[in-house]
């Protein structure tokens, strides 16, 4: 297959896509046993018990906080809550599921018929939210090959049981970019709710996508192919972009498409057709027999909305009319929460300037120098060494003029080496802008006096000869002199000695 | 009420069974035999019964969101066919 990576942008093809999102939920124990679910690091089958093991005559049960995080989320969602919900068993058999059939739901999901918004191009798009639904996850397979060239697969228990909370999307998205920015959307809501580590890089957050091509005015779906193992919102795009062009390339070919599962290939840059299952899949669901049917009360439905946080959309207005951000930097703020909370922490700690001033200043921060770093060293913002009470300190000793905006970012780079307060740093080495005329006219006199070339040049009219005497200055006082304070005190001098 | 030889094999498929074809037709006669009997069901009159989706009544409470001690893998494994230091071992399984 040579199909081109990028389809042209006006074809007469349209693109079909729906996603199904699963993340893990963030409680303490799994889903339906005590063991702990923080499970990151730890040795393998060292969080598991009778239960998540499946031993015969266990019997699950359910833990509250995942079904309150499912409730939250599909508010947030705003999908309709049933007030009847119950568990059903899908019955499959693999190694990674201990029982031979997983806990989830079928015809009575928590959550159903809700939305979620994207801004496209300027202009709001729904997507309509199918249904939200809660199932346990399933364990890892490691894959080895022993000392004879046979392979063998290790299974480590572990993650299974742990809260997964499945999303699907109607297949409302018409490009990858869309269904890229539902699947940013959709995190952003998550982590703002406090649900889901929001890590799809490590699979707490995972991915997958329904696609299909038809000729622009069919009415009936194309055939579909589901693409799955895209661990990036990157890897959503161009794995969405790749397969759609495909397809395209194979029906302009007189081909058809085979509905089949298939395997983004990140490093390669293509989907490869997975192993095709010969049985169409036949879970034979039926009502899990060791749970009761879930009555969702009214009331609890009110007490969860009561304590839900604000959400991504209503943080972003709220930096604009109370900031007076302008909507891009509160688009880039609000879209992670960690960066919001620390955007806002700082600009309380910031004593000086008016609050749009202060607001203006610590968001080019945060977005300029700050994201710069944390990009370049790979970090996250929250383990950041530059805290905002540091980064308050910062701007305050800029706005007070103590320091000029070159020392601010050299500042800036040693708090987030190395955790210093830059306050701190200020006091202890004395960093401070000489903004003392008389201390700045005896430099510029000496600088005047060295560079007599220079001094002639400016005399017959070359201006730029200022530019470099300022330079003179300022690496004579090592930067703690700004430009536009020595300016006027040089041309003072110059045009003296021109007489 | 009676279901087919190929139906028989797909649920034998199904539950990871291989029958031989005498197996299957035992299976088929049998099974056919048993929906038949459930099958008296059908002709219950229930058309003023409310739909239901469980005979246990729904629960509103559950379990606090405490997590508590797992099994020592050594206990939690002692039973596992092959072990491979505290995994469980398996035949390779493709994906």
């Amino acid at each position: 297959m040579t199909a081109t990576t990028h389809a042209p942008a006006e074809t007469d093809y349209e693109i079909v896509i729906g996603l199904e999102v699963h993340t893990q939920l963030l409680t303490h124990s799994k889903m339906f046993c005590p063991c702990a679910a923080d499970y990151a690091d730890d040795a393998p089958n060292s969080h598991v018990c009778m239960i998540c093991m499946g031993m015969p005559g266990v019997l699950p049960v359910v833990n509250q906080q995942a079904v309150e995080y499912t409730l939250m989320t599909g508010l947030a969602l705003h999908c309709s809550i049933p007030e009847l919900s119950k568990f059903d068993r899908k019955n499959y058999f693999y190694p990674d599921l201990p029982k031979g059939y997983q806990i989830s739901q079928f015809d009575l999901p928590f959550c159903q018929d809700g939305y979620l918004e994207v801004e496209v191009e300027g202009a709001l798009k729904r997507i309509g939210v199918t249904r939200a639904h809660l199932e346990e996850d399933t364990g890892r397979l490691l894959h080895r090959t022993d000392a004879y060239g046979t392979g063998f697969s290790l299974v480590d228990l572990n993650r299974a049981g742990i809260p997964l909370l499945e999303i699907v999307s109607e297949p409302d998205m018409r490009t990858a970019e869309e269904a890229r920015l539902y699947m940013q959307k959709l995190r952003s809501i998550l982590v703002y709710l406090g649900v889901s580590s929001g890590r799809m890089e490590e699979g707490s957050l995972r991915c997958d996508a329904n696609i299909s091509v038809r000729p622009r005015g069919q009415k009936k779906l194309g055939t579909k192919t589901e693409i799955k193992n895209m661990n990036s919102f990157r890897a959503v795009q161009r794995a969405l972009e790749f397969e759609a062009a495909r397809q395209i390339e194979v029906l302009r070919a007189g081909g058809r498409i085979i509905q089949e599962t298939r395997g983004w290939v990140e490093a390669k840059g293509i989907t490869v057709s997975q192993r095709t299952k010969e049985e169409a899949n036949d879970y034979r669901y039926f009502p899990e027999p060791d749970l009761p049917p879930v009555h969702i009360t009214r009331a609890w439905i009110e007490e969860i909305r009561a304590k839900m946080p604000e959400l991504p959309d209503a943080r972003r207005e709220r930096f604009i009319s109370d900031y007076g951000l302008s909507p891009y930097d509160a688009a880039v703020l609000t879209d992670d929460r960690a960066w919001a909370d620390f955007f806002e922490t700082t600009v309380a700690s910031v004593t000086t300037g008016d609050p749009t001033t202060r607001a203006k200043s610590v968001a080019n921060w945060v977005t300029g120098d700050l994201a710069r770093l944390l990009n370049a060293h790979g970090q996250e913002i929250v383990t950041s060494k530059l805290t905002p009470a540091g980064l308050a300190g910062l701007v305050n000793a800029l706005d007070a003029g103590t320091i000029s905006g070159k020392q601010a970012k050299e500042l800036l780079e040693r708090a987030f080496a190395t955790g210093e307060q830059p306050a701190d740093i200020i006091a202890r080495e004395g960093i401070a802008q000489v903004s003392d005329v008389g201390a700045l006219e005896t430099v510029a006199r000496d600088i005047i006096a060295a560079n007599p070339k220079a001094v002639e040049d400016y005399h017959k009219g070359k201006g730029a000869a200022v530019q470099f005497l300022i330079g003179q200055v300022m690496r004579q006082t090592k930067g703690s002199a700004k430009p536009d304070i020595i300016q006027p005190i040089l041309v003072r001098l110059l045009d003296a000695l021109k007489g | 009420m009676s279901i087919s030889r190929e139906e028989v094999q797909h649920i034998a498929l199904l539950a990871r069974l291989r029958l031989t074809d005498e197996e299957a037709e035992r299976m088929r006669a049998q099974l056919s035999a048993i929906l038949g009997h459930i099958a008296v069901l059908q002709e219950a009159d229930v058309s003023d019964v409310p739909p239901s989706v469980s005979i246990l009544p729904p629960i509103e409470t559950f379990r606090a969101d405490e997590a508590a001690p797992s099994l020592p893998p050594d206990e939690l494994l002692a039973n596992a066919p092959e072990r491979e230091e505290d995994y469980l071992r398996v035949k390779a399984v493709l994906e």
